[in-house]
C-alpha cells in the first residue's frame, strides 16, 4: 500500500510550525515590495507536526540502510557507519559555526580539519590535501582542474585524458568538464591495463592517464609502476580514483605508486554515510610540485594558528561556494581518529578476506570472469543463468525478496551480466554466508522456477516498477 | 577500536576455506616494491569515551554562535531549525542508506526526492527541478554550463552583484569549456542594466543575476525580462534565496529559464559551510529537461499498477553517458534535501511567508534605526529584503571587533571580497527586538 | 529476425531504402531488439547536410543510449516528428513507421560500402 504524498495530507489551515512573536512593528509587505513583487500564493502542503512525523516515518520504513543488512555493492564500500560520529557531529560548539566566522573563533575546527589533511595524505601516500570538493566527482573534477592548469602554467598544450574502459563513468564525465577530450582504452584478457595499447595511445597532447587500483574488477594493477613510467616519459601525469582505497590501506599507497593527484571517497573507505544519495566528501592530494594549482582557500599553519590563505595566484579557483562538507569531514576524523593506524590496515585486511571467502563460495555457482587475485571487490558474470532463463537484473531484484541488497550489476562494462560484490570488512561470517546462500538459492531457483525469479521482486513494498514508462512519460512532481 | 566483527577463529576459517595461510599472501598480488614497509604514521586508536572527550575539547577552543547573537549571512543563514527534522533524518533507513538505484527498496528515498523537486518547482515557479546540487555556488556554476549548451553561445552576461565566491566557481567550471564571462557592474546596489543592456548581443548565452542579490536588493526583474526578450536565444538564469521565495514573486513569474539556488536556509545547520545543497529547477521543456545535470526521480506504476518512484531520464548521467553526460554529478546531497523537504513541509504555506516576512520586518526595524545614525549609513537603504550594506566613516574592522567585544557578531565586512566596502547584515527571524535595540544602541556609542 | 532483402545496411545496424535520389534511413529490428524500449530520439534538423558515417542523431532507451550514422552523405530534407512522442514506432516497426530521417542522396556509389541483406544477415550471426 503506497504512502500517501504529504500534499495530501494537507488540511486548510492546518500547520505544524512555531515561530517567535515578531515584536518589532508590523509592515504591510504589499506596501513595501510593491504589487509586482508580492507572491499571490505558495501552493505547500498545510499539515500539522504529528502529520509531518507520519508521513516520514512511514517513508522510512519503505527504505533499507546499512543498519538494515549487508550491501554488497562493489567499489560503494558501503561499511557500518559508526553513532559515535553522529553524536560528535552534533556536538553545538562543533557544528553550530558560521562559514565566515573570524578564524580565531574556530581554531578547534582548524586544527582538527589540518590534522584530517595530513592522516589523510599520509594514508594516500601524498603532499597535500584539499578538503574543498563535496562528492568524489568533484573531486575528479578538481584533480583534473589542476593537471590542466599545471599544463597551462608550464606552457605545454595538452588535449587528451586516456580512462581505461573498465572505468567509472564519472571519470570521462569529469575529464570532459575539464576540458579534455576522451581516449578509451581496452582492457586486456586479464582485465587489466593493456600495455601495448597504453604506449600506442599515449603521444605529446596525453595530459593524464585516469586509473583506479585495484581496479573495478578488485584485480590490483601490478605493472603499475611500468604504466607510471610510460605516462611521465610521455610528459604527462597520472591520476588515481580513490574508490577501491578500502582494498590497500597499510599495505599500499597510491602516492608510492607514483600517481600525482588523487581523490578519495570518504563517504566510502571513511565510514561517513550515504545519505540516500549524499553528502559525500572528495578530498584531493596532490604531489608536492601541484600544490600551486591547489583550489582556494588551503587551511595553512603559522606557528600555531591555523587560517585560510587566499593568496594563491596559481589556484584554479574555487570548486565550492565555502570549504566543502565540513559535516562530512568531522565524521570522517572521528573515525580516522577510533581506527588508528593498525585499525586502517586491520579494515583492509578483513575487507580484503571477506571479499575473497565469498568469492571461493560463489565461484563455482556463477562464472567468474577473471581468474586473477582480486582484493576487496570481485566480478561475477550471470551469463550461465541468462541463458537457464533469468538474467544479473532478475537475481538482483529477486535478492531484494529474501532482504538483502543487490550487489552493483551491468558495471564494469568489460563484463557480461556482471555482478560486482564488495561486503567490506564490517559484515560478520553469518551475513557473509547468508548472502551466499541465497545466491545459491536464486541460482537453483532460476532453473526450477525461472518464472518466480523473473517476476521478482514479490515481496518488496512495491513490485518491479516500470521505468520505461517513467523516461516516455516523465511524471517528476505533483502539479503534473 | 576497529568495526571487524569476526574473531581470530572465524578469520582462521575463512582463510582455510579460500585455500590460504595468512591474509598477508592475498596481498601478494601487489608488487613488493611498492608496498608500505613501515606502520601507517598515523596515531593509535581511541575508545569511545577518549574519542568523545579530545572532541569535546576541540569544540571548547571554538566560539560558536551559540555564544553570540549573529548578523553574519552572505549565503550562509542563521534561520531557526525545527527540532522534529534532526529526529527523522536521523532515522537510519534514511541516513545509512544508498543511492536509490534498487528502487524497489527505496521508495522511502525516492518519494522524499519526488515531494522535494515538487515543492522547489513550486517555490521557484517553474516546472521541474532535480534532486539536489553540491551547493549554491556550483549549482550556479552547473546552471550557466547548461544554458550555454542550450543556447549553443559562450558569452555570459554576469551581474557583479552575486556572490563574489559563486562568480569564481562558475568561472572555474566555465573557462575550460571556453566560456566568456562579462560581469556587470553596480548601480548603488543592485545591477547596472544600462550596462547589461549594452553587452547583450546575439552572441549572448544567458544573463545571470541574483534574487534578493548579494548586497541584499531586489533586482528589476521586469525589466530583465525585457532586455531578455530582445534576442530569442539568451537566457534567464536566476540565483534565488529559498526563504525569500516565501513571500516575494518567483523568478518563474518573471520568465526566468533556469532556477538555482542554495538551499541550506530550509532547515539545515550551519556546519562551517557545508553540507549545503544547491537546487535547479528549469521549465517544462524537452531541451532543458535532457540538459539538466544531476539526478531525477520521477513517478510511475509497479508491476501491478501500484504508483512508486524511480530514478528517471538517467541517459542524461555519468554511468551512462559518460563523456557525453550533461555532467559529471553522481553522489549530490540527498540527506539535505530531505532535511529541505521535511523543513519545507513543517513550515508550509504559512510558515514558510512568516519566516520571510518576519525577516524582512526585523532587517527593516534594523536597518532604519542605524540608518538614523550619524556615522552610519544603509547603502540600499530603498531596496533590500533581509540583507542590507552598511558604510560607515568609521574603521569597519574597529566597529565589528567592538560589537564582538559584547558578543554580537555585526555581519559580514565586505573588505573580504576586495570589490566594495562596508559591512553587509542578515537578520533572521530569530533575532529578538532587545537584541536589535542593544546592537543600534552600541553603534550609537562609537 | 526481419531483414528485408530490398534494403542496404551499415555495421551500426543502420538501413537505408534509396528510391531514385531520395533515400529513407532508419535502425534494423536487431538494432531496437538490442536497445530495449526506446525513450527518446535525438534528430538533426532539416536541411543540414552530413557526411557519410557522420553521427546524425541519437536513440536512447532506459539504460542505453546509441549514436546513429549516416550510410551515406547527404541532405536531410525529413525527420520522422512522430517519433517525438512515440519513441515506440522505432521498437513496433522499425523498418516502416519508425524510419529516422529523409535524406537526398550526393554519391549513390556510396552505397557499394553497404552490406546487402544477405552480407547483413551473415555480420549479425557473427556479433
Amino acid at each position: 500500500m503506497a504512502e500517501r504524498l504529504i500534499i495530501d495530507y494537507s488540511s486548510p489551515g492546518r500547520e505544524g510550525y512555531s515561530l517567535p512573536p515578531l515584536e518589532v512593528p508590523d509592515l504591510d509587505m504589499e506596501e513595501q515590495l510593491g504589487k509586482d513583487y508580492l507572491r499571490q500564493d505558495l501552493k505547500f502542503p498545510e499539515v500539522s507536526e504529528v502529520d509531518v512525523v507520519r508521513h516520514y516515518t512511514a517513508l522510512s520504513e519503505l527504505n533499507y540502510g546499512v543498519d538494515s543488512g549487508i550491501y554488497p555493492l562493489g567499489s560503494c564500500t558501503m561499511k557500518y557507519n559508526p553513532k559515535r560520529n553522529e553524536d560528535i557531529a552534533r556536538i553545538e560548539g562543533l557544528a553550530n559555526l558560521h562559514p565566515y566566522q573570524d578564524e580565531k573563533d574556530v581554531q578547534g575546527s582548524l586544527k582538527f580539519l589540518f590534522e584530517l589533511k595530513q592522516d589523510l595524505a599520509e594514508i594516500s601516500g601524498m603532499d597535500e590535501m584539499t578538503l574543498q570538493p563535496a562528492s568524489g566527482a568533484h573531486g575528479e573534477f578538481t584533480g583534473l582542474l589542476i593537471i590542466r592548469k599545471y599544463f597551462e602554467d608550464k606552457g605545454i598544450e595538452k588535449s587528451k585524458v586516456i580512462v581505461p574502459d573498465s572505468a567509472h563513468g564519472t571519470n570521462p564525465a569529469s575529464a570532459t568538464m575539464a576540458g579534455f577530450e576522451i581516449v578509451e582504452i581496452d582492457s586486456n584478457e586479464e582485465g587489466m591495463v593493456d600495455i601495448e595499447k597504453l604506449k600506442e595511445a599515449v603521444d605529446d597532447d596525453v595530459a593524464a592517464l585516469m586509473l583506479t587500483n585495484p581496479n573495478t574488477l578488485g584485480i590490483f594493477e601490478k605493472d603499475i609502476q611500468q604504466i607510471a613510467d610510460i605516462i611521465h616519459e610521455a610528459g604527462g601525469l597520472l591520476y588515481y580514483d580513490g574508490a577501491n582505497l578500502n582494498a590497500v590501506m597499510g599495505y599500499a599507497r597510491p602516492g608510492d605508486m607514483d600517481f600525482d593527484v588523487l581523490h578519495l571517497n570518504l563517504h566510502k573507505t571513511f565510514s561517513t554515510p550515504h545519505g540516500g544519495g549524499g553528502p559525500g566528501s572528495g578530498t584531493v592530494g596532490v604531489k608536492e610540485f601541484l600544490k600551486p594549482y591547489l583550489p582556494r582557500p588551503v587551511l595553512d599553519k603559522e606557528d600555531d594558528k591555523y587560517f585560510w590563505d587566499y593568496n594563491r595566484p596559481k589556484s584554479i579557483g574555487k570548486v565550492h561556494g565555502f570549504y566543502g562538507n565540513y559535516g562530512v569531514l568531522i565524521r570522517a576524523y572521528s573515525y580516522i581518529k577510533t581506527l588508528g593506524g593498525r585499525g586502517l590496515k586491520k579494515t583492509t585486511e578483513n575487507a580484503v578476506l571477506n571479499a575473497n571467502y565469498m568469492k571461493n563460495q560463489l565461484k563455482e555457482e556463477f562464472v567468474l570472469p577473471y581468474e586473477a587475485n582480486s582484493l576487496h571487490e570481485f566480478v561475477l558474470s550471470g551469463i550461465k543463468q541468462k541463458e537457464k532463463g533469468g538474467d544479473t537484473l532478475h537475481i538482483a531484484k529477486r535478492l531484494l525478496d529474501y532482504g538483502q541488497y543487490a550487489p552493483t550489476i551491468y558495471f564494469p562494462l568489460v563484463v557480461k551480466e556482471a555482478m560486482m560484490i564488495e561486503p567490506t570488512e564490517t559484515e560478520n561470517l553469518e551475513t557473509l554466508n547468508k548472502f551466499i546462500n541465497t545466491l545459491k538459492t536464486i541460482s537453483k531457483e532460476v532453473e526450477e522456477n525461472p518464472e518466480l525469479v523473473k517476476n521478482a521482486p514479490h515481496n518488496t513494498s512495491v513490485r518491479k516498477l516500470d521505468e520505461v514508462k517513467a523516461a516516455r512519460e516523465p511524471d517528476l512532481g505533483w502539479q503534473n | 577500536m576497529d568495526y571487524v566483527s569476526n574473531t581470530a577463529k572465524e578469520r582462521e576459517y575463512m582463510l582455510e576455506e579460500i585455500g590460504v595461510e595468512a591474509i598477508e599472501e592475498i596481498f601478494d598480488s601487489i608488487p613488493k616494491d611498492i608496498r608500505l614497509k613501515r606502520e601507517l604514521d598515523v596515531d593509535e586508536g581511541l575508545s569511545e569515551l577518549e574519542l568523545k572527550r579530545h572532541m569535546k575539547e576541540i569544540s571548547e577552543v571554538n566560539n560558536s554562535l551559540e555564544e553570540y547573537t549573529s548578523f553574519l549571512g552572505a549565503g550562509a543563514y542563521d534561520h531557526y531549525i525545527p527540532g522534529i527534522i534532526d529526529h527523522l533524518i536521523s532515522r537510519q533507513e534514511f541516513y545509512t542508506a544508498y543511492t536509490p538505484y534498487q528502487a524497489e527498496l527505496s521508495q522511502g528515498t525516492l518519494q522524499v526526492i519526488y515531494e522535494y523537486q515538487s515543492m522547489i518547482s513550486e517555490l521557484t515557479g517553474m516546472d521541474i527541478a532535480n534532486a539536489s546540487l553540491l551547493d549554491g555556488g556550483s549549482a550556479m556554476a552547473e546552471a550557466v554550463l547548461m544554458a550555454a549548451r542550450i543556447s549553443r553561445n559562450d558569452k555570459i552576461l554576469m551581474s557583479s552583484a552575486i556572490h563574489p565566491s559563486y562568480r569564481e566557481v562558475a568561472k572555474t567550471y566555465g573557462d575550460p569549456q571556453g566560456l566568456e564571462f562579462v560581469e556587470i557592474g553596480l548601480d548603488g546596489g543592485t545591477t547596472d542594466l544600462d550596462e547589461l543592456e549594452n553587452n547583450l548581443d546575439e552572441d549572448t548565452a544567458v544573463i545571470v543575476v541574483q534574487y534578493p542579490n548579494f548586497y541584499g536588493s531586489i533586482e528589476d526583474m521586469k525589466k530583465i525580462k525585457k532586455l531578455k526578450e530582445q534576442y530569442k536565444k539568451v537566457l534567464l538564469l536566476v540565483v534565488a534565496n529559498p526563504i525569500a521565495l516565501g513571500t516575494l514573486t518567483p523568478p518563474g513569474d518573471f520568465d526566468a529559464d533556469i532556477v538555482v539556488g542554495e538551499g541550506q536556509s530550509l532547515g539545515n545547520t550551519l556546519y562551517y559551510g557545508g553540507p549545503y545543497l544547491g537546487y535547479l529547477a528549469c521549465k517544462n521543456d524537452r531541451k532543458f529537461i535532457r540538459q539538466m545535470p544531476g539526478r531525477i526521480a520521477g513517478a510511475t506504476e509497479d508491476a501491478e499498477g501500484n504508483r512508486g518512484y524511480v530514478l528517471t531520464l538517467q541517459t542524461r548521467e555519468q554511468h551512462i553517458r559518460r563523456e557525453k553526460a550533461t555532467s559529471n554529478m553522481c553522489t549530490n546531497e540527498a540527506l539535505n534535501a530531505t532535511i529541505s523537504t521535511i523543513y519545507m513541509a513543517t513550515m508550509g504555506k504559512k510558515g514558510l511567508k512568516e519566516v520571510a516576512e518576519q525577516s524582512f520586518k526585523k532587517a527593516h526595524y534594523l536597518a532604519d534605526n542605524i540608518d538614523e545614525l550619524e556615522k552610519f549609513e544603509v547603502v540600499n537603504i530603498d531596496n533590500y529584503f533581509h540583507e542590507f550594506w552598511i558604510k560607515t566613516k568609521l574603521p569597519v574592522s574597529k566597529v565589528l571587533a567592538e560589537l564582538k567585544e559584547k558578543k554580537i557578531l555585526g555581519g559580514l565586512d565586505l573588505a573580504k571580497f576586495k570589490e566594495e566596502k562596508g559591512i553587509l547584515l542578515s537578520v533572521t527571524e530569530k533575532r529578538t527586538k532587545e537584541e536589535l535595540d542593544e546592537f543600534v544602541q552600541l553603534l550609537e556609542a562609537m | 529476425m526481419n531483414i528485408p532483402n530490398d534494403l542496404f545496411y551499415t555495421e551500426n545496424h543502420e538501413w537505408i531504402s534509396v528510391d531514385g535520389k531520395e533515400a529513407v534511413v532508419g535502425i534494423t529490428e536487431h538494432a531496437q531488439e538490442e536497445l530495449g524500449d526506446i525513450v527518446f530520439v535525438e534528430l538533426p534538423s532539416v536541411e543540414e547536410e552530413l557526411d557519410q558515417f557522420e553521427e546524425f542523431g541519437v536513440i536512447e532507451s532506459v539504460k542505453a543510449v546509441s549514436d546513429v550514422f549516416m550510410p551515406v552523405s547527404g541532405i536531410i530534407v525529413e525527420v520522422n516528428e512522430d517519433l517525438m512522442d512515440k519513441p515506440e514506432l522505432i521498437n513496433e516497426d522499425s523498418y516502416g513507421s519508425g524510419w529516422l530521417i529523409k535524406v537526398e542522396v550526393e554519391d549513390k556509389e556510396e552505397l557499394e560500402e553497404l552490406m546487402d541483406s544477405t552480407d547483413y544477415e551473415a555480420f549479425i550471426e557473427e556479433e
